[in-house]
């Protein structure tokens, strides 16, 4: 197997007296999507906001590539390469699809404008290379788009810097079956094109048809990493409800030490 | 900011086939080809509720033509120039007030900050620059110390020419330089920097509400301005050349056709060159035969206006009047100023990022507090200007300066132009529209001599109107 481009080892993070990452392990490979599953309380959001820079990790290790690293904030995970679409957006309806793609890493031209021409050009292409059919125009205003058309838009401004991870913090949520659809596959292509992908989410189905690993919190722990090749929808969500499922998952003891 | 290399997983991700297909993906954005098409193009997004500054321009056209069957003085030589010149004011304010609203707060305090700058530039002028003796001892410090705190602010936060503008109006007020017209009008602009910085501090650092703090420094600076006037009922300006011309004289007949030349001619060349260009480097753009359709309507449009200003618009025949005033291009050329700012640079961007989402503005990693804090600042300084204009227009600082009905006019003018009470939507030029609508009002009452009663009820009710058209326009966004 390859080496993990992200790799956590023993992540503890608590706010006051609530404790809630305990000794977490996580591997994110690259060409490969991660499926991350949990209860609500899991700690799932957390991790990801730990790794984004928005909350700083208590203890333990963060390795990308092999090499350990310190995340103080958004841009120092945006250096790393580090992409978090996030479930509520984080988009513009007022902007259009390229400004909210280049939002906060506006090109520029020579006297200081704004770059206008560049930017829609690399936003096409990006949208194009992400097969991506459903959007008219890219100056569209966001506020015009469906829900799908919103989540394919917010990875494809993940994407269009040179990101090397990226989690995806449930983003088929809130569509339908076709847009569903669109997404998941695109999911896949982000993995194919060669980027770590993590995948957070609580539908059994989309987890099993695109994840390659499948790694299961249970109370701020870390229950179990499996290969999706290994494992079963029923055993999945016994990883996420009981912690254990046969002889993988926590022990008896460490379960409940975290009720 | 660091410039992340920028890659495209074009050939990686999706291999060839993406390629073929983008050219029918993007259909709309080859753009329209031809008039017609960009004409069903813009209906439809009106019909989405992408609304403009259309019903402003209907507004402008309906009611002129009201006025103008009611008096036919209306649409006058003389009136025209006296109108334009009470819009003025109005404009300014509301310019600034844009950046406000964009923002989705409100600044109240707008209309007496101006009375504050503009009393502080009459001091300057009329006592020889000395305001300590102008002012009192106590007043003067105070008035140093707004200044130092607002260094401060602005220093916290990196407005780095915020802070210029206030050490430089602090360094002509303490040497007296505010004896001249030049140095004095700068410390008008400066004090209102130094306002807006301490109403941004106030909502953006403290988290008071923008509406709060600007509706008790709308009382406070009355007060203030009361306390810098003193004795008398108003400080008087007439006598400075400088000031007193904006309002009431004009440029010559020739300097007029030539700025309009240049400023038709930039603007033709700017819009036509960038439609080829962005056409050639197939990207979307407007249709060439729209863009030079609009060039000469414009060119028409303000070429009338200048004609008709140019026109003797004298009594008698002993004295010409005639000319753009003064304040005209001045007007102009803030409305370019802020339209390229907003249009064309990042702050602009990140100024309707904030104001769109807030919560996607902070994760993308703008400092939403340095942003929010500078629309106030922006507001208070067209503010300032607005004073010196004021002050031109009225002969001088009266002790109610813009405690009337100005500042309202201002937020009025900016809705009623189309920019939204929501945040995220307008434009500059929202301003300046809606303040031609605010003040046809009253002026074309006044023709009719129709009492303010009917002034205050006919305004009142357009600018529902026009928070309606906002209100109502903003849902079909919302639903499209």
């Amino acid at each position: 197997m390859a080496e993990p481009i992200l790799e956590l080892r023993g992540v503890n993070k608590s706010f006051g007296p609530v404790h809630v990452l305990h000794d977490v392990d996580l591997h994110i490979y690259p060409g490969e999507v991660t499926a991350l599953v949990g209860d609500n309380g899991a700690g799932k959001s957390t991790l990801v906001k730990c790794l984004a820079g928005i909350y700083s990790i208590d203890s333990g290790e963060v390795l990308f590539e092999g090499k350990p690293v310190h995340i103080h904030g958004p841009a120092e995970a945006a250096a790393l390469g580090i992409e978090i679409v996030y479930q509520d957006l984080a988009l513009c309806d007022n902007l259009d699809i390229v400004q909210n793609m280049f939002l906060g890493r506006e090109l520029h031209s020579r006297f200081g404008a704004l770059d206008e021409g560049t930017m829609e050009r690399k936003a096409r292409e990006t949208l194009a290379s992400l097969s991506v059919r459903t959007v008219k125009s890219v100056r569209q205003l966001v506020a015009s788009l469906s829900g799908g058309q919103r989540q394919t838009v917010a990875i494809a401004k993940a994407v269009l810097w040179n990101s090397r991870v990226v989690f995806l913090d449930e983003p088929t949520a809130a569509l339908g079956v076709a847009q569903t659809r669109q997404v998941l596959d695109l999911v896949r292509r982000l993995a194919d094109a060669g980027l770590g992908v993590g995948l957070i989410s609580h539908n059994m189905n989309d987890v099993m048809e695109v994840s390659d690993h499948v790694a299961a919190l249970y109370l701020g722990r870390m229950a179990a990493e499996v290969p999706a090749s290994q494992t079963s929808v029923s055993q999945v969500v016994e990883l996420i409800t009981t912690g254990r499922s046969g002889d993988i998952g926590l022990s008896t003891a460490a379960a409940n030490a975290s009720m | 900011m660091t410039d992340p290399k920028l890659t495209t997983p074009a050939a990686d991700v999706a291999g060839t086939s993406a390629q073929s297909t983008a050219a029918v993906d993007f259909a709309n954005d080859v753009g329209p080809r031809n008039i017609a098409e960009s004409f069903r193009l813009y209906t439809q997004r009106v019909r989405g509720g992408e609304v403009g500054a259309l019903p402003a321009v209907a507004g402008v056209i309906i009611l002129a033509i009201i006025f103008y069957s009611a008096n036919n003085l209306f649409l006058s030589k003389s009136n025209f120039a006296n109108f334009l010149t009470q819009a003025a004011p109005i404009a300014v304010l509301a310019m600034g007030s844009i950046f406000v609203l964009l923002m989705g707060e409100i600044d109240l305090s707008i209309g007496t900050a101006s009375g504050v700058c503009a009393a502080t530039m009459a001091l300057g002028v009329t006592r020889n620059g000395d305001l300590n003796a102008a002012l009192g001892t106590p007043t003067y410090l105070a008035l140093l110390l707004l200044l130092v705190v607002a260094i401060g602010i602005t220093a916290r936060y990196r407005l780095w020419i915020a802070t210029g503008v206030i050490v430089l109006g602090g360094i002509f007020i303490v040497t007296k330089l505010t004896q001249h017209a030049p140095a004095a009008i700068f410390v008008s602009i400066a004090v209102g920097v130094a306002i807006g910085s301490l109403i941004g501090f106030l909502v953006a650092h403290v988290g008071i509400p923008s509406f709060i703090v600007t509706l008790a420094l709308f009382l406070a600076w009355q007060g203030v301005l009361l306390k810098f006037i003193g004795q008398g009922a108003a400080i008087s300006t007439q006598r400075v050349d400088l000031i007193n011309k904006i309002e009431n004289e004009n440029l010559s007949p020739t300097t007029g056709w030539i700025l309009w030349v240049v400023a038709v001619g930039i603007y033709s060349a700017y819009t036509i060159g960038r439609s080829l260009q962005r056409r050639r480097a197939k990207l979307t753009g407007e249709p060439i035969d729209l863009v030079v359709l609009r060039a000469l309507l414009i060119a028409v449009v303000t070429g009338i206006a200048i004609y008709v200003l140019n026109e003797n618009r004298g009594r008698t025949v002993f004295a010409k009047l005639q000319g753009v005033p003064y304040v005209v291009p001045i007007i102009f050329i803030l409305l370019v100023v802020g339209t390229i700012v907003l249009a064309k640079t990042r702050y602009g961007r990140y100024v309707y990022a904030v104001g769109g989402n807030t919560e996607a503005a902070r994760r993308a990693g703008i400092d939403v507090k340095r942003i929010r804090l500078s629309v106030f600042v922006i507001a208070s300084a067209m503010a300032g200007v607005a004073g010196v204009i004021g002050a031109s227009r009225q002969g001088g600082v009266p002790s109610d300066f813009g405690s009337h009905t100005d500042q309202l006019y201002a937020v009025g003018a900016a809705v009623i132009g189309g920019t939204s009470l929501f945040g995220g939507r307008g434009k500059v030029r929202d301003g300046v529209i809606g303040a031609l609508v605010i003040a046809m009002i009253p002026n074309g009452l006044g023709l009719k001599n129709l009492g303010s009663s009917y002034e205050f009820m006919i305004t009142g009710l357009v600018l529902l109107l026009a928070a309606s058209v906002d209100a109502i326009s903003r849902r079909r966004t919302a639903t499209s």
